[in-house]
């Protein structure tokens, strides 16, 4: 097996793949709920639950924030067994060896999570839960990768004909190409949206609640003041149903970073999907996923200021962390297509330089001038 | 020798004895009132508890939060009255232990204050399961999170650092929750319904008295106990 070899698509791998990613959004939004509803300490055991066995925890007992704990405890489990039944099978049937060692790091890293989420429990650690919902994004965006790349269309892009990849082909089938500054822009804010995951991943996990409770103002200014005063008054100002800890200047200084990050990724989508349209076409795939991509951070915004408008109602601020989590795999997703496609032109324009070596500089002329 | 020996202690006791009585004798009570200026904002109905069968069960109408208790005329409830920097004092080993309750699913009392060394038990009266989070903050308080099931054995805690508001909380209803302040010394309190204090069998000297409410923060005063009951009095204002 050689590693940029091509693999005949398997449309069992490709739909368990699916399958796994969509449990692992599941998880994702449980995962959510548990931090929303306070839950995550609700079980104060793990692996075991109250003493029982994880799987033969009595229904019954299922209540409050243990329902919410539990429930994401037993999906973890599911998804880590489909995410080994994956690692082996494309460690198996996959001729590709880049992607047996996908397989092997989601195995890990889904290992990785559930010790990490049950190391948060016992090792009674806070701070393990940021990196617990960080890594959660990240082991999703690896599922719809390997999803993706799985799939009969992304193996057909791996074998697509030389000419369709080349700008101003005189090909009429070809697709104009991203272009570098457009993907640098679309990983640019993708590593950016996966900085505000984190950044939101370190407010949620303060359990200090609304470090802001209104918006657009921040405590009715533009940008609020932090001063000693100030806090203890926001303070004592705020009765909360929940055992929430107070408010400290530095998290209200992180959801006013989360507000300013989120203002830049909206633009930056917005850029991108006006750029995408203008460069590749109004019916290009590219394209397409640029603008919903920017309709999901226009969602995303509604529902941050929502969560701030509902004193952060747990199934808004779930439906916040699971379109952030959206927005994460949309992105990188783009990515890997806009660069496989502009590897795969440059792979075939050498292929064609090579079978004709005469008409190399004309071949080579579009691809410098595309890529101006 | 040995009669020698018996005698001596026997003196020293006698000795150490009347010191101490003599103490507590010249001992005086700091006594006070709390006050709250200005309007509280509104507590809120804590539905979710209505909203879970176990626990609405043990309520007919939804209960509130209670961070500002506070009496017609201003009388400031659950504030925790110290003497400030009196450590090494602690008779927590021999206090009777103090009890924090799990009833209706909201603990009794919300706010509660022990020595170092002091055992505090923790009950559930409920008919539902609870777990019972502590989260100290100050480093040799130990975290702990332990489930209780209905009828289950009580669960006893002892702190050996002084913290202020130390939460005990339960994850399983969240919003059940209880501050525990902890003193190397025993003399504090937490005020009333009426907003009165008293710290009893203060001895003789300088202090400075610190009046801390959980939503309010903290306010100092410094005085002197001589040979009578002395009186402090604290207002809080809401800003």
């Amino acid at each position: 097996m050689k590693a940029n070899a091509v693999s005949k698509s398997n449309p069992w791998l490709f739909w368990f793949a699916v399958l796994t990613a969509f449990f692992t959004f599941l998880l994702l939004g449980l995962g959510g709920l548990v931090t929303s509803h306070e839950a995550g300490m609700s079980v104060p055991d793990w692996p075991n639950t109250y003493g029982n066995n994880m799987f033969l925890f009595p229904p019954a007992q299922w209540i409050g924030g243990i329902f919410y704990e539990h429930t994401h405890r037993l999906l973890a489990s599911l998804v880590g067994l489909m995410t080994t039944i994956l690692a082996v099978w494309l460690w198996l049937k996959d001729s590709r060896q880049w992607m047996h060692w996908l397989g092997v790091v989601a195995f890990l890293l889904v290992i990785a999570q559930g010790v990490l989420g049950g190391l948060r429990v016992t090792l009674h650690m806070d701070s393990l839960g940021i990196f617990h919902a960080t890594i959660a994004q990240l082991f999703f965006v690896l599922t719809c990768a390997i999803a993706l790349f799985t799939s009969r269309w992304w193996q057909g892009l791996e074998r697509r004909p030389p000419a369709r990849r080349e700008e101003n082909s005189a090909d009429k089938h070809a697709v104009p190409e991203a272009g570098a500054p457009l993907r640098g822009l679309v990983l640019f804010t993708t590593i950016l949206i996966f900085v505000q995951l984190i950044i939101a991943a370190a407010m949620r996990h303060q359990h200090a609640g609304l470090a802001i409770s209104d918006f657009p103002l921040a405590h009715g200014r533009l940008w609020p003041d932090t001063g000693a005063a100030a806090i203890a008054r926001y303070n004592a100002q705020r009765v909360s149903i929940n055992a929430e800890n107070p408010i400290t200047a530095f998290q209200i200084e992180l959801q006013m970073a989360h507000r300013v990050v989120a203002l830049a990724i909206l633009i930056l989508t917005a850029v991108s999907a006006w750029q995408a349209w203008r460069r590749l076409g109004g019916k290009d795939l590219l394209t397409k996923l640029a603008l919903a991509w920017f309709v999901l951070i226009l969602l995303q915004v509604g529902l941050g200021a929502a969560t701030i408008w509902t004193n952060k109602a747990a199934d808004v601020a779930t439906g916040h962390v699971l379109v952030g989590a959206l927005a994460l795999a949309v992105g990188t997703l783009w990515c890997a297509i806009a660069f496989r496609e502009s590897v795969t032109a440059v792979y075939d324009r050498r292929t064609e330089d090579r079978r004709s070596p005469g008409t190399a500089a004309i071949g080579a002329q579009p691809v410098m001038t595309g890529n101006k | 020798m040995k009669s020698g020996h018996a005698v001596k202690k026997t003196v020293l006791f006698i000795v150490a004895g009347l010191i101490g009585a003599g103490q507590i004798a010249c001992a005086a009570d700091i006594v006070g009132v709390i006050t709250l200026k200005g309007t509280p904002p509104p507590e809120k109905e804590i539905t979710p508890l209505m909203e879970n069968p176990d626990c609405a069960k043990m309520h007919t109408i939804t209960p509130t939060t209670h961070f500002y208790m506070v009496g017609a005329k201003g009388e400031l409830a659950d504030v925790v009255v110290s003497l400030k920097g009196v450590t090494g004092k602690s008779t927590g080993v021999s206090a009777p232990p103090a009890v924090l309750d799990q009833k209706g699913c909201l603990y009794t009392p919300t706010i509660l204050a022990i020595q170092t060394g002091q055992k505090l038990i923790v009950k559930n009266s409920d008919p539902c399961i609870h777990n019972v989070h502590a989260t100290p903050s100050v480093p040799g308080n130990p975290e702990s999170n332990q489930g209780q099931a209905p009828g289950a054995a009580d669960l006893t805690y002892t702190y050996m650092q002084p913290e202020m508001f130390l939460r005990f909380k339960c994850d399983v209803h969240p919003w059940m929750f209880a501050w525990v302040s902890v003193f190397d010394s025993p003399y504090f309190c937490v005020s009333d319904k009426d907003g009165k204090f008293v710290i009893k069998n203060v001895p003789p000297g300088k202090y400075t008295v610190e009046a801390a409410h959980r939503k309010l923060g903290t306010q100092t005063q410094d005085m002197e106990v001589k040979d009578g009951d002395v009186a402090v009095n604290f207002t809080f204002a809401v800003k």
